[in-house]
């Protein structure tokens, strides 16, 4: 399996002549996804875009955001989002494609919010742009041609108590879904502090009882 | 060498731009400046601020401000520069230069010349001293009229020193030294032997000496004037479509930017002004451009193009254009700016791209985030023209009462959408003036087109009755906030305001 793997990595590689670097990828997502320059990457919310966006964004790297004019730029402060290396265009119009292709050539990660009905031939160009340039694209709708699609398969919040809390905590299950194989699901928490991480995993939690002595 | 001295009494009062009532600058409540009104009054340099306050209760009180005081004075010092070069600044509002001996025929007719210009340009408190010595010169200026000028003849400075008292100079310590020695005049000092008072008083006092003695000739350091880095296009005739404009301005704009290289100097705040070609050149608009690196000549002939292409007839100016004038506000050593050694990495890049976004899309298609302090999720983000630096930002860190707790959702409409929230029995559900529920939210829709659906869990409400001030439809009114979240999972951030109800957010 390994072999077929690596074999599938040498002719990806000779295929463009631009090695594809991975890029920094959400530790949540560790095992399901990992970023590549080069690719297209598409999402169907804004929780998961701003994720995907966080982890390069932390890195250094500089990102953009165009047609998303609902982007909440608190959210994405908090998720991990580098606000000072961060561009947004917010209304291209009918120009968000020669803008998403002038960003792509200086910033490493763009998420896009493409208007319905993009075609194949317009995805191959923008395709082909991020090759060249090792740049990657997230997708935030529909896009033909991404290596991976990643939605939100069911939701679940917490702490409003009907009018006595507030929301605090969100359970949501993600699927993962590449090409035509079945999609791999992974089941995610957003906490308090803390952003999002696999739902199950927590650190040991110091007891706030002290000690006392037995016997 | 004769000396010629401007002085403009009280000078930190005139640059703040007091009125002709009593007036006073104080720093940490004590007066450091006042004006004639204010001293016929009593009050006097170093007076406590309640003291002041006492003696004269309709005094003006203003903060001093050193930097204030230098740029007032700028323009006197460029004003006496274009009547004779070499002007030595020795603090705001004091100058010196040397005395023209013949060329506005003697140093009377010098003085006078230099008096009705600062006057022309609307310093009317001047006083001008000449004398061997600056010291003298100085003197004799505090002793000269308004508009006036005091003229000690050569040799005669120290004749003229020996009848001063010793408060004339600048030091409380030395003056209340010398006056407890007896010396109650400069000409006493003076008398003394100079190497007992270099023995007694060391090298500071062997200099009080020689000022006393009128024989102290160091020439003050004369500055360099500024270089003019003003730079103007003047079309022949007027020209009016935006783009003939755009591209006769290159050439200068080329220059311009050469002309601050040859200083070392790269600009990265930029006015540029557009004047019509009537007889008033009136200006037709002016506008001040920063950069968020520095002006290449390509960026300079993109601000022109912005900034008249936004007048409201679109690509024509409103009024023919005779001259295009571009004002450097800010300008650094190049030096500051310099590429490393491997170039400037990637913020150059990301301002060529942003660039061509710009020039694709127009100037403010492109905005950088910030996050800054407000009640509504809408108020918490502020959107900054890429270039633009970023101005009256709300703090963030302060506690705003009233807004919704992390997190922060993900969606924010710029235009919140209409919606509506139902209650038990389908009666819509409200807020009361006091922030009461009048019934619990059993149904709702988003506003987005898709259909009603089983609230799930809520919370809220978040109330606040902001900007009570403003004359909207309902002034004072409560704005309560709610998250509402659905049975199918969404949750949302709602408004209710009186009886309409608004999806501002979402948590996606």
């Amino acid at each position: 399996m390994s072999t077929v793997q690596q074999l599938q990595e040498r002719i990806r590689s000779m295929q463009d002549g631009v090695p594809r670097q991975p890029l920094p990828t959400h530790p949540a997502l560790e095992g399901l996804l990992q970023l590549r320059t080069g690719g297209a990457y598409e999402v169907d919310s804004a929780g998961l875009a701003i994720a995907l966006l966080s982890a390069p964004s932390r890195e250094g790297s500089w990102s953009a955001v165009v047609g998303a004019a609902d982007f909440g730029v608190e959210a994405a402060a908090e998720l991990g989002v580098d606000l000072t290396r961060t561009v947004l265009v917010p209304d291209p119009g009918e120009h968000w494609l020669e803008a998403t292709a002038a960003l792509l050539d200086v910033v490493s990660v763009v998420l896009l919010r493409p208007p319905p009905g993009v075609g194949e031939r317009t995805a191959g160009r923008i395709g082909a742009r991020l090759r060249k340039r090792s740049a990657t694209l997230i997708a935030w709708g529909r896009w033909p041609g991404s290596e991976a699609r990643l939605s939100v398969e069911s939701s679940h919040w917490i702490g409003a108590d009907r009018g006595h809390g507030r929301l605090t905590d969100r359970r949501l299950v993600v699927s993962v879904a590449r090409g035509s194989a079945p999609p791999r699901r992974v089941e995610l928490e957003l906490a308090p502090g803390v952003g999002l991480r696999r739902y199950g995993f927590r650190q040991a939690q110091p007891t706030d009882e002290p000690l006392r002595g037995v016997g | 060498m004769r000396v010629l001295v401007v002085w403009c009494p009280d000078w930190p009062v005139v640059a703040a731009g007091a009125g002709l009532g009593p007036c006073a600058v104080l720093t940490r409540s004590a007066v450091v400046a006042c004006n004639e009104a204010a001293r016929e009054q009593g009050i006097r340099r170093g007076m406590r601020r309640r003291d002041a306050q006492a003696r004269c209760p309709e005094l003006v009180l203003l903060d001093a401000n050193p930097d204030r005081d230098v740029r007032a004075f700028e323009p006197v010092l460029a004003a006496v520069e274009a009547l004779r070069p070499g002007v030595a600044p020795l603090r705001p509002g004091l100058l010196a230069i040397k005395a023209p001996g013949r060329f506005y025929g003697g140093e009377e007719f010098a003085a006078a010349t230099i008096a009705e210009k600062l006057v022309g340009t609307g310093i009317h408190d001047v006083r001008i001293g000449i004398a061997d010595d600056l010291f003298s010169a100085e003197q004799a200026a505090r002793l000269a009229d308004v508009q006036g000028w005091r003229v000690i003849e050569r040799g005669g400075s120290a004749a003229f020193l020996c009848a001063l008292p010793v408060d004339v100079l600048d030091d409380a310590d030395l003056v209340g030294l010398l006056q407890r020695l007896g010396l109650s005049s400069l000409g006493d000092l003076a008398a003394l032997p100079a190497r007992d008072v270099l023995t007694r008083f060391g090298a500071y006092g062997a200099k009080v000496h020689r000022l006393a003695r009128g024989v102290d000739l160091v020439q003050p350091a004369s500055r360099t004037p500024p270089p003019d880095l003003v730079t103007e296009v003047v079309f022949e005739p007027a020209m009016t479509s935006v783009e003939a404009i755009s591209f006769s301005v290159r050439r200068k704009a080329e220059e311009f930017i050469a002309g601050l290289a040859q200083h070392g100097l790269v600009c990265t705040a930029l006015r540029v002004e557009a004047e019509g070609d009537d007889a008033k050149r009136s200006l037709l608009s002016s506008r001040s451009w920063v950069h968020s690196r520095w002006f290449s000549a390509v960026d300079v002939v993109d601000r022109v193009h912005w900034q008249l292409q936004a007048s409201p007839s679109g690509a024509l100016v409103g009024a023919p254009v005779g001259l295009v004038r571009f004002v450097p506000e800010v300008v650094e050593p190049a030096a500051a700016h310099a590429d490393g050694l491997w170039g400037g990495g990637t913020d150059e890049l990301i301002d060529r791209g942003v660039a061509r976004v710009q020039a694709m899309l127009g100037y403010d298609a492109v905005v950088v985030p910030v996050r800054q302090g407000g009640r509504s999720p809408a108020d918490r983000q502020l959107l900054v023209p890429w270039g633009e630096r970023p101005s009256a930002v709300r703090s963030p860190d302060l506690p705003w009462p009233g807004s919704i707790p992390s997190p922060a959702p993900t969606r924010v409409f710029v235009e919140p959408w209409a919606t509506a929230v139902i209650g038990e029995g389908g009666r819509p559900v409200t807020v009361t003036d006091r922030g009461v529920l009048t019934g619990v939210p059993e149904r709702f829709h988003t506003g987005s087109g898709s259909g009603w659906q089983q609230v799930q869990d809520w919370a809220g409400p978040w109330s606040v009755s902001e900007q009570w001030w403003e004359s909207s439809e309902r002034p004072g009114a409560l704005v309560a906030r709610f998250q509402i979240v659905g049975v199918d999972g969404s949750a949302w951030l709602m408004r209710c305001d009186g009886d309409r109800w608004w999806t501002e957010a979402a948590y996606e």
